[in-house]
């Protein structure tokens, strides 16, 4: 079991945070989507909001692990098959994704925390409020987790279409190294 | 907050062409001597109670001629409060106020019946969410005097019930949940 990142591979727990972020994100925007059309008569109408802004502190969390993580971590490297401008895009791109992911869990917070109440975090303990806002920057907030939202969105269809083409088209290894742990990688792999 | 003033400004001084002796009083929003509060019904189990933080207005006011009185308030319907971010965030999207597109309400008065008992009856056109309509607003006056700094003051309340569906507002709050009471309590400063 390669537990750290190696220059050939990703180890298990950069592997494990990218997936469990990637669910959690995926079902996140899938219940915000789904709990602001609910009717105030909808037996979800509260228990939605609750769970959306619990999980939403739970991938902050994972967020700045895994950033953390990252920062100290080797860099896995591309492979021989990939184009300079390819690289630049893919990097470009999961920058973006932190940003964009930090931008959406903050304003997220000050949403629910905009009148100085805290988060009940999973029933367990309150995540304070840091400060009040008043209705304009609550309402640039609210635009600004909708807007970077849609953007992550079209990262994602990016994200996907690009590993999915790594994979199916190209046959490289772009996909399974995020799969599992490689252990020394063949010639075939076409590691720089 | 310059368009509120020229507005008040050009109410004011219509005002002033209608009725030459009637005092001019503006209300002090300054000092917040004031409050729009509504409430509506929650499930029909209690009450939900919220404010307007942002108005402003003026009225003039005559004891000799009270018929002849006029007001005239503005509201950001931004500064909804019912001190629940979530909620005040849900009251300013499309499903109620929509403060985007309708920034402001407003109620201009149209007629004014003072009676013995120092209630009233205050008649004018509200507009909500885009749209106007007549309402009647129960007036009781308070008081007035001269205040401790040199300005002259009067006040106000007032009580009204608007029916949100008449508004465009048509989002199921249950059938307890269809109409909501207005509350005014208004001080002016004679100026």
């Amino acid at each position: 079991m390669i537990i750290t990142d190696t220059k050939n591979s990703y180890g298990i727990i950069t592997i494990l945070l990218h997936w469990i972020m990637a669910v959690l994100i995926i079902g996140l925007f899938l219940l915000g989507e789904y709990m602001v059309d609910l009717s105030y008569y909808d037996a979800w109408y509260n228990s939605a909001l609750w769970w959306h802004d619990s999980v939403g502190i739970t991938i902050f969390l994972l967020l700045l692990i895994r950033i953390v993580w990252k920062l100290n971590s080797i860099k896995p490297k591309p492979l021989l098959t990939y184009k300079p401008f390819e690289i630049k895009i893919a990097k470009t791109a999961h920058v973006m994704f932190y940003i964009l992911l930090i931008i959406i869990c903050i304003s997220g917070y000050f949403i629910s925390t905009a009148k100085g109440q805290g988060i009940d975090f999973f029933g367990w303990f309150d995540v304070p409020a840091i400060m009040k806002l008043n209705e304009v920057q609550a309402n640039l907030m609210s635009q600004a987790h909708e807007i970077t939202t849609y953007i992550l969105v079209a990262l994602f269809i990016l994200h996907t279409v690009a590993a999915l083409n790594h994979h199916y088209f190209h046959k490289d290894i772009t996909l399974i190294r995020m799969l599992k742990p490689l252990k020394p990688l063949k010639p075939k792999d076409n590691l720089k | 907050m310059k368009m509120i003033n020229s507005i008040l400004l050009s109410v004011s001084l219509s005002f002033a062409s209608v009725s030459a002796i009637a005092d001019n009083y503006i209300i002090d929003i300054k000092g917040m001597h004031a409050a729009i509060q509504f409430k509506i019904s929650h499930l029909g189990y209690s009450w939900l109670t919220g404010r307007f933080n942002d108005f402003d207005g003026s009225f003039n006011y005559d004891k000799n001629k009270p018929e002849a009185s006029k007001i005239e308030i503005v509201i950001k319907t931004n500064s909804v409060d019912t001190n629940h971010a979530k909620r005040d965030k849900h009251l300013r999207e499309e499903d109620f106020l929509d403060v985007n597109k309708y920034p402001e309400a407003r109620f201009t008065s149209t007629s004014f019946s003072e009676k013995s008992d120092g209630t009233a009856i205050l008649k004018g056109n509200f507009t909500l969410h885009g749209i106007t309509k007549p309402i009647s607003i129960n007036v009781k006056y308070i008081g007035q005097g001269e205040d401790p700094w040199g300005g002259y003051r009067i006040g106000f309340e007032g009580e009204t019930r608007i029916t949100l569906a008449d508004y465009g507002m048509t989002y199921d709050l249950g059938p307890a949940s269809t109409e909501m009471d207005l509350f005014f309590h208004i001080e002016g400063i004679k100026i």
